[in-house]
């Protein structure tokens, strides 16, 4: 089995056919909502995770490029410097996902970058600017 | 059983002083009771690490050659006050950098001073007949400083209310992020560790109180500013203490960036972590009844930060041990808390204070006077003067 986190790029005609119906039903992809802004009649774009096997996953990769619809590699990542951080939990009052959290045991701040959803509301929110997105290829 | 300090700093300088931490002694009281608690512990370590706004250094740079009556004055750009005597000045936490704005202020040069950093240092004068010079552009570090101390006017807040937002709109405000229709809940206090919290009627904390400052001893100069002793009965048993407040001083060449860090609040501007611990003796069993209080009994307000009133409304009181739960319910809602206060900072201060007086190398310091018992809030007459 394989994951892969990608962001799709929907043409505005296309956000109204039931693509993920496709993907699920006829590639057997399991299938992760991370984010989601799509509209009718407007250009729409979804943060997923897919998985699979490796070749189902080449299939439903083939079956969406034909299917008119963008897609590339979901490339960046949150990164929390540890000797900056202070453990104040000003990042939790904003994470939409629980990624960032407090262990109630120790008051340490952890992440969970599974769960995390690359929305970078912590960026901003962190007092002593311990948190940074990552680009990466 | 009443302990004087006199026979407490005995204790200390023999080396058989029993210290606990504010958390520890809720479960040595748990076990032993109070009288026994009050019998076998002599000192029970407080601390706090939240951001404190009302923060700042007193700073003498020396004299140049020539001599200049500094009248405005720049560190790293971010403004000094220029009012006092030809080299002295008071740098503010929260003054923003004239070209960095929110990102840098004056809590940041404390911290680059005590990190060691290079500082520069820019003057303006008029000039005097005894101070001619009119300029001066240099850098300056902590340790070629005169002197250089930490006074901040109003720390280590007994209670502070707990903040949402029942706007429509994000807030972004000195209590962190707040989401929209009631989206999260922020509140900032070290709880049961607090130290006003375990000397609420201030029976032992007064003026002249030694302390852990950030890293370096230091003491309560006097009332914090804004101070006041209120209480509020929640039922029978339980009393919510608030508005008590320390102003603190301490020598800023012997701290550690690690208990004075420079923050940075989005859209509200710029503020200073500061760590604080103040031991607490256990001078009788009454005071041991203080310092056994846990979170499930101290309460504060929930208020509505998107009132833009200085009386914010209050939309529950609740208990620190269910803020720390992760969830309050509000209005039928459960909704989200998180702390702005380091509590794993805090319990590491009051851990440190515990061994520095079991060490015998922190003794303790009676008030020279107690901190007042009354006091009213006044609020600004705004008069409309044109």
């Amino acid at each position: 089995m394989k994951k892969i986190k990608l962001i799709l790029y929907f043409p505005p005609e296309r956000t109204d056919k039931p693509f993920t119906y496709h993907l699920v039903k006829d590639y057997d992809v399991i299938f992760n909502i991370l984010q989601a802004e799509i509209q009718p009649g407007k250009r729409g774009r979804l943060t997923i995770e897919l998985e699979g096997t490796e070749e189902n996953i080449q299939r439903a990769l083939e079956f969406t490029r034909e299917y008119g619809i963008e897609y590339r590699p979901f490339n960046k990542n949150i990164v929390r410097n540890q000797g900056e951080c202070i453990d104040c939990g000003a990042c939790t009052a904003v994470c939409p996902s629980d990624a960032l959290h407090m262990n109630t045991e120790t008051w340490k701040l952890n992440f969970d970058e599974k769960k995390c959803l690359v929305c970078e509301l912590c960026i901003r929110a962190c007092p002593v600017k311990a948190i940074d997105v990552n680009m990466f290829e | 059983m009443a302990k004087t300090f006199e026979e407490i700093n005995e204790k200390i300088r023999n080396g058989t002083v029993v210290v606990a931490t504010a958390e520890e002694i809720i479960d040595i009281v748990e076990e032993k009771g109070i009288k026994e608690a009050a019998r076998q512990v002599d000192v029970v370590t407080t601390a706090t690490f939240g951001p404190m706004c009302s923060s700042g250094a007193f700073i003498n740079f020396g004299h140049s050659d020539p001599p200049i009556r500094m009248c405005k004055i720049w560190l790293n750009d971010v403004p000094a006050y220029g009012g006092l005597a030809a080299v002295d000045t008071y740098i503010g936490a929260t003054e923003l950098s004239e070209t960095r704005g929110m990102e840098y202020g004056g809590a940041h040069v404390i911290q680059d001073l005590v990190d060691g950093k290079k500082v520069r240092l820019v003057a303006k004068s008029y000039g005097t007949d005894c101070y001619p010079r009119l300029e001066i552009d240099t850098y300056i570090t902590l340790e070629d400083l005169n002197q250089a101390y930490l006074f901040n006017p109003r720390n280590v807040y007994q209670n502070y209310s707990a903040a949402t937002n029942t706007s429509s709109k994000v807030m972004d405000t000195y209590m962190g992020t707040l989401l929209p229709q009631c989206g999260n809940v922020t509140y900032s206090t070290s709880g049961e560790l607090s130290p006003l919290l375990n000397d609420p009627e201030l029976r032992t904390i007064g003026i002249g109180t030694r302390i852990f400052l950030a890293g370096a001893q230091g003491y309560i100069a006097w009332e914090g500013t804004q101070f006041v002793l209120n209480k509020e009965k929640i039922d029978e048993d339980t009393t919510m203490y608030s508005g008590a407040t320390l102003a603190v001083i301490g020598n800023l060449k012997e701290m550690n960036s690690r208990y004075l860090r420079a923050a940075s609040f989005n859209r509200y501007g710029t503020t200073m972590f500061v760590g604080i611990g103040i031991p607490i003796p256990v001078v009788d069993e009454e005071m041991m009844e203080f310092l056994a209080v846990s979170n499930k009994d101290l309460y504060t307000n929930v208020v509505d930060y998107s009132v833009p009133s200085r009386s914010r409304p209050t939309l529950r009181k609740v208990s620190y041990e269910e803020l720390r739960s992760g969830s309050i319910e509000l209005n039928g809602k459960k909704v989200q808390t998180a702390p702005l206060s380091s509590l794993r900072r805090a319990r590491e201060i009051a851990n440190l204070l515990k061994e520095s007086i079991q060490k015998g190398e922190f003794l303790l310091q009676q008030p020279v006077q107690p901190l007042p018992k009354e006091r009213t809030f006044n609020p600004l007459k705004d008069m409309v003067v044109k």
